[in-house]
């Protein structure tokens, strides 16, 4: 295997990354701050695509379609907080868990419901669609947008986190939320928030991901359980923890599918290395969140809670 | 006095079943349509059905001039609530035959129930490779194809293109390796690659990479439904739509072509019909589906289509008396309808001996993304199971 294809194999693992990595930053904020297991960030991504693919359909403009996606879902996120969420943060986590795939449900009937059940059309803006040849292998251009979006991104909730007033009702919310709460800050306003930009930042995830995947009801299972294992491998509650749990994840997930088929073929037959290849990857990444969980239980980059 | 009560009653329910029985005689000939109507699956089984439904619709609540009932049952993809339905339709509704039954699970679990009860089922899509072998049976026929040669026509392709090294690709479950593996029997060339990725896998960035690294002559994947639609836009963004051809099974079909759109034009897949088909009955029917549901009716359509233009012809020719089995089994067996496919007709083992077409993506004259034949290199092809079936 080339040189130049490890390099791109490791960007289509960064790519990956990244779009967890979006995908976990609000999600872990949610779990860490208010103490709630919000299943449903799924079908967040789900609904980003949607909106913005429907948009697209209607108008054909990206500008709007972008905005459909982030707005669309940041309202709906507002809402469920106001009407579901907000009565089930005080109860046990079963609830929680119970409401928000009920939620799940209900969701993915929905967009069956407005859409149809089949998958629906979208499209790469003109300036982004193609590939360029990098070590004269085609990359597709529009992964490299999602790569710059999300590290842009990553880089605005580091600025939003650490350098804000915001930012620091934020951290102190995942160390101690009674303790803020005591000190007169409202946290309801605190956690309504938190929800809102957790789920823009699904809503975008989705709308990123709606070009390389088919935008279809019950798309947001699959990259939520992913979503759950960078959590839990970065450390609950841990923006920082999301990133790099992200990037671990995604590269480990791209890495081992790509690397340990050629590996195993060294000493068996192609077929057998690739089959096995294929199955020891799949399970890599669960590997490596139980090796963390393992050595460090609170997680890479816990939240020290005071 | 209470017992009394209700042995009167019973026997007075007795009564009223005899009664409605009485009465069936005269009612509409009652067919059950089952298939899967919900979950991401839905638009298979409904364009199955909507195809149906055009046809009574033609024939103004008819099949071959007899009035019909069609009564639904959604399936939903688990062979436990196909049972439950098919008994309920055959038992409770008293159906003279089943049609529909979109997956190979539900296809499976409603025709054990309906031979059982020594009832017809007329599949319009699924079936399994015991039902054409060792499990054929007189009750059950199949308009639509066994997957071998559906699989097969594109290796053929393949070999009279010239194709000398194939990169292969599809789901890790056995319909995924048994698809590979019908392909690689039939190709001649070599295997550049072959890919077995995880079901719940979406990104297939990496493995076209590899692909695009190691330059075959053509590749060829399954990949059903939304892996396909992923995989095919995947494909072209990695800009290889281009260069190296790409033959699918599964991804380019009719269903997932409006997703698709431009990123589909160019490739190659295979089927037993497509629209633009050039006989009377098919033009008529793709207008007519049009025509009522706006859409490019998809190879499910056609077949649910046929599967009922050959349950009314049966329907005349017993001159609607579908409960002499015999003289009804004849007249199924026949075949003697106007296929949307030019021509029909059964093997022994009660699956159709019919053409394989090469399908290429083009834009139609209308300016839509549609499906036309390039090629048929598999003529009055038979199913490699038939010889395995006991009926003549």
């Amino acid at each position: 295997m080339s040189l130049s294809l490890v390099i791109l194999q490791l960007m289509n693992g960064l790519q990956f990354g990244v779009l967890l990595f979006l995908l976990s930053a609000g999600l872990t904020l949610v779990l860490g701050i208010m103490n709630f297991v919000n299943l449903m960030h799924g079908s967040l991504f789900m609904l980003g695509a949607y909106f913005s693919a429907a948009v697209l359909g209607a108008t054909g403009s990206f500008a709007q379609a972008i905005a459909a996606g982030v707005l669309g879902t940041l309202a709906v996120g507002l809402i469920l907080e106001r009407l579901v969420f907000r009565k089930l943060y005080a109860r046990d986590h079963m609830y929680q868990v119970l409401a928000t795939i009920g939620l799940i449900l209900f969701f993915n009937e929905a967009v069956r419901v407005i859409w149809g059940s089949g998958s629906i059309s979208t499209a790469v803006p003109e300036f982004l669609r193609g590939a360029v040849a990098i070590f004269g292998l085609p990359y597709p251009v529009y992964r490299f947008a999602i790569i710059v979006a999300g590290l842009l991104v990553g880089l605005g909730l580091y600025l939003l986190i650490h350098r804000t007033r915001v930012g620091i009702l934020i951290r102190a919310g995942a160390s101690n939320a009674a303790m803020i709460a005591a000190l007169g800050i409202n946290i309801r306003l605190l956690n309504t928030a938190v929800i809102g930009l957790g789920a823009a930042l699904a809503g975008l995830a989705g709308l990123m991901a709606a070009p390389i995947s088919s935008v279809q009801s019950g798309m947001g299972e699959p990259i939520l359980i992913m979503t759950l294992v960078v959590i839990v491998t970065g450390g609950i509650g841990s923006v920082r923890g999301a990133f790099y749990g992200a990037l671990i994840v995604g590269l480990v997930d791209t890495t081992g599918r790509v690397f340990l088929p050629v590996l195993l073929r060294s000493f068996m037959e192609p077929l057998k290395a690739q089959t096995l290849g294929a199955a020891v990857a799949s399970v890599l990444i669960y590997l490596v969140m139980a090796a963390v969980l393992a050595l460090k239980p609170q997680g890479l980059f816990p939240v020290r809670h005071g | 006095m209470k017992r009394l009560h209700k042995v009167l009653g019973g026997l007075g329910m007795a009564a009223a079943a005899l009664a409605t029985s009485a009465a069936l005689a005269q009612d509409p000939i009652r067919i059950g349509f089952v298939g899967e109507l919900s979950g991401p699956q839905a638009a298979l089984g409904q364009d199955q059905y909507d195809a149906l439904m055009l046809l009574v619709e033609q024939g103004g609540g008819k099949l071959g001039g007899y009035p019909v009932e069609i009564l639904r049952e959604d399936s939903q993809l688990k062979p436990e609530v196909a049972v439950q339905v098919t008994q309920k339709l055959i038992e409770k509704e008293k159906v003279s035959m089943i049609t529909g039954l979109t997956f190979t699970p539900t296809a499976v679990a409603a025709s054990k129930v309906a031979i059982a009860n020594k009832t017809f089922v007329i599949g319009s899509n699924g079936s399994s490779n015991n039902m054409a072998g060792e499990g054929c049976s007189p009750y059950v026929f199949i308009v639509s194809w066994q997957p071998v040669p559906h699989v097969a026509v594109l290796a053929k392709y393949a070999n009279e293109q010239g194709y000398k090294r194939i990169s292969l690709m599809a789901p890790n479950y056995v319909t995924g390796k048994s698809f590979l593996s019908i392909f690689k029997e039939h190709f001649k060339g070599k295997i550049a690659d072959e890919f077995y990725t995880p079901m719940s896998q979406q990104d297939f960035s990496s493995e076209i990479l590899q692909i695009a690294a190691s330059k075959p002559d053509a590749v060829f994947v399954f990949y059903p439904g939304g892996l396909g639609i992923n995989f095919v836009r995947q494909y072209r963004q990695a800009g290889l739509g281009d260069k190296i051809p790409l033959m699918a099974h599964g991804s380019l079909d009719g269903t997932n072509l409006p997703a698709l759109g431009d990123a589909a034009l160019g490739f190659i897949t295979g089927s037993i019909w497509a629209p633009d088909m050039d006989n009377a009955a098919n033009r008529q029917f793709v207008e007519q589906f049009e025509k009522k549901y706006h859409r490019i009716p998809t190879m499910m359509a056609a077949q649910g289509y046929d599967a009922g233009q050959l349950i009314a012809s049966a329907i005349a020719k017993v001159k609607g008396n579908v409960n002499d089995k015999e003289a009804f089994h004849a007249a199924l067996k026949a075949a003697d309808f106007p296929s949307v496919r030019g021509k029909f007709r059964f093997g022994n083992n009660q699956f159709p001996i019919q053409d394989f077409h090469v399908i290429k993506i083009v834009r139609d004259a209308k300016g839509r993304v549609n499906q036309t034949v390039i090629a048929t290199p598999l003529k009055d092809a038979v199913d490699p199971f038939a010889a395995q079936c006991s009926m003549q």
